[in-house]
């Protein structure tokens, strides 16, 4: 086992698909020659080449659409969003195209695609490249939308994602990329799309995160264990569509229940995860369900207090786990 | 293409006059004026980059080399004209009136730098590539139904061409007839993208056909071509002659931004034989008896005190009020917007 760094996962996981299967190639802006604007691709350029590694014109719509061309053909196309922000123009791509063609052609076409893009702040990038859009996306049945917190789960849900059928739009946390370390298995392994995992066993309440959320709370948790509460982490990894038997067994588990999301409080993936909580476990909550979001603001803004205001951090889930717990 | 859309340019390298039309119009006071302007933000700009270098200043997006460019566009421009710029535009900002202070308050991400002044039609820079040209030709036509002689000028790159909305803001302005000057500043690089894996045209003003306007490619780094040829575009716009398309061919001396390093991606001699756009002003200005010593250390003074003194307002000011992340979202705050920021104020209260 290697102690790779979350990023360090994501091309590997790239590098070993591509070797795999020559099916696999990689397009957008600055992945080739450069190695990408975070060094996501770095290497591949050097050892598949330009015809695999595609340095394309600065159009997010045709990145989506020519990859959306290629995979109905046959090919495993990997798209780069430079950033989740500037996903915007390729958003008619994604979602009127690559998540209907299944559906519309009567099965008879499918859309093998991987769609790759940083997103989430804490990393000085200002309004245009610190955003989570993930809710934009995450009620568009044919798309699944993959978030992975660690190494581990990067590597091996980027290796199913190239392999699933169906598109994927896999969104990594930027300020994870260096920040984020563990253990990564040299040998071929995929992960179950769709499924949540279970990142701490707990006993006093439940979080329900994903991403660098789930970071955050594992190290509040270990605060709260010092008191003797014990918290149960569950990581969502898909957040479209969402692992529903997980989330009520997460929240019947403890009867209480706090979800953390970087995105806006309003309308965002947590506000689904609620609802099914509500529909299917109500009875046996002991406290109301607990939110902890960003503000809702249309971004995070650039200005260092107004920045670390907005993100999440381990100080924060501390607060919430402890007023559920005292409820 | 190239042969029919070939680079225009009024002086060479050398500070020659190679277009004789324009001789009489090669005046002292507008050599002076363009090479104070642009003297000016090259003194702006690599203040920014060390400030950024000393963790004073946030992410910056360089543009020397592009100064003639910038300094010729906006100054072509009328007072009450419309301003589109992007990231790397604040050279032409700057040039049309913004002010120092508040252009390196914006890189240090603060919302107060976005604010023209009174009277200023500036736009808040674009970041996300081309999506300033539409809002051109929709601010433009406005002008024209209004009756005014108005007109707008876009900024983008190379890199902006490749996007859907360059391709339906020109051809948005061009059925409308709306008086905008769409101003690209090919500095030959999107990022680590050359221009030749960027498109298979040999131009950028050839684009123009597609869309029944004048395209012109002109040396960007000839301050005179820019500012002559901008004038030309902006009075046809004015007259009711529809939008036109100039490719300014220039140079990106440094990186994209602070955050990259273009030796991973550029051939290291390459661009070292382009001559500096402020470099050949001066030769020009040398061979035409304009170049007044005297002036040049009184204009150096005045703009190293200028930049001194924006620099010192924008560290002197007070930091960002958390509490101010709540405003400006709607013109009315909804009540999940005012509980969440009371939830705030009530937090600092308790410390």
């Amino acid at each position: 086992m290697a102690n790779l760094s979350y990023i360090d996962a994501i091309t590997l996981a790239m590098k070993e698909e591509m070797e795999r299967d020559d099916r696999v190639f990689i397009l957008g802006e600055d992945v080739g020659l450069k190695g990408g604007v975070f060094k996501a691709t770095q290497g591949l350029y050097d050892e598949f080449g330009e015809e695999r590694v595609i340095d394309a014109p600065l159009a997010e719509s045709a990145i989506v659409g020519v990859g959306i061309g290629a995979a109905m053909y046959g090919l495993r196309p990997i798209a780069e969003m430079q950033f989740a922000d500037f996903i915007m123009p390729a958003v008619n791509q994604i979602i009127s195209e690559a998540s209907r063609i299944r559906y519309r052609s009567n099965n008879d076409w499918n859309c093998p695609m991987v769609i790759r893009a940083p997103f989430g702040g804490g990393v000085h990038g200002a309004l245009y490249h610190s955003q989570s859009v993930e809710a934009v996306f995450a009620n568009q049945p044919g798309l699944k939308i993959v978030i992975p917190s660690t190494p581990y789960d990067a590597k091996g849900l980027l290796k199913a994602a190239i392999r699933d059928d169906d598109p994927v739009l896999f969104f990594e946390h930027k300020r994870a990329y260096r920040l984020i370390k563990g253990e990564v298995p040299e040998e071929d392994y995929t992960i179950e799309i769709g499924k949540a995992d279970v990142k701490r066993e707990g006993e006093d309440l439940t979080v329900i995160t994903y991403g660098l959320g789930v970071h955050f709370a594992l190290q509040a948790a270990e605060r709260l264990e010092k008191d003797g509460i014990s918290v149960h982490v569950l990581d969502l990894r898909t957040i479209y569509p969402l692992d529903k038997e997980a989330i009520i067994e997460a929240a019947k588990k403890t009867g209480k229940v706090l979800l953390v999301t970087e995105d806006n409080k309003e309308g965002s993936v947590m506000s689904e995860v609620s609802a099914i909580i509500a529909e299917h476990a109500l009875f046996d909550l002991d406290a109301p369900i607990k939110r902890l979001a960003g503000p809702d603001v249309p971004a995070m803004p650039y200005a260092p207090t107004m920045e670390k205001f907005f993100m999440i951090n381990p100080d924060k889930v501390e607060v919430a786990m402890r007023e559920l717990a005292a409820f | 293409m190239e042969t029919q859309f070939p680079i225009k340019r009024i002086i060479d390298d050398e500070g020659n006059v190679v277009d004789a039309s324009y001789c009489e119009q090669l005046h002292g006071e507008l050599a002076k004026e363009l090479y104070y302007h642009m003297k000016r933000i090259r003194a702006f700009d690599r203040k920014a980059i060390s400030l950024q270098r000393q963790g004073r200043l946030g992410t910056y997006a360089p543009m020397e080399g592009q100064e003639a460019s910038q300094v010729g566009s906006a100054l072509a421009l009328g007072q009450d004209d419309w301003m589109f710029p992007t990231y790397r535009d604040h050279g032409a900002k700057l040039t049309f009136g913004a002010p120092m202070v508040e252009t390196y308050l914006y890189w240090n991400g603060r919302a107060e730098g976005c604010v023209p002044p009174v009277g200023k039609n500036i736009f808040p820079p674009a970041v996300p590539i081309a999506t300033q040209l539409p809002h051109a030709a929709g601010a433009a036509w406005a002008e024209m139904r209004k009756g005014t002689r108005n007109a707008a000028i876009a900024y983008f790159g190379d890199g902006a061409t490749s996007e859907g909305d360059f391709h339906e803001g020109l051809n948005f302005a061009s059925v409308l007839k709306a008086p905008v000057l769409f101003f690209n500043q090919n500095n030959r690089y999107a990022i680590s993208v050359p221009i030749e894996k960027q498109m298979n045209s040999e131009t950028i003003a050839q684009k123009a056909v597609a869309y029944g306007m004048p395209g012109v490619r002109i040396d960007g780094n000839d301050c005179f071509s820019v500012y002559f040829e901008a004038k030309k575009a902006l009075e046809d716009a004015r007259n009711g002659r529809g939008p036109t398309l100039i490719e300014a061919v220039t140079w990106r001396t440094g990186a994209h931004t602070t955050a990259d390093d273009p030796s991973k991606y550029r051939p290291e001699d390459q661009g070292k034989e382009i001559v500096d756009p402020l470099v050949r002003l001066e030769r020009f200005m040398k061979k035409n008896s304009c170049w007044d010593e005297a002036w040049i250390v009184e204009i150096e003074a005045l703009i190293k005190a200028e930049v001194e003194t924006a620099v010192e307002e924008m560290e002197s000011y007070p930091k960002a009020n958390v509490e101010d992340l709540f405003d400006h979202v709607f013109a009315k705050m909804p009540t999940q917007l005012a509980e969440q920021k009371e939830s705030y104020l009530a937090h600092l209260k308790r410390g």
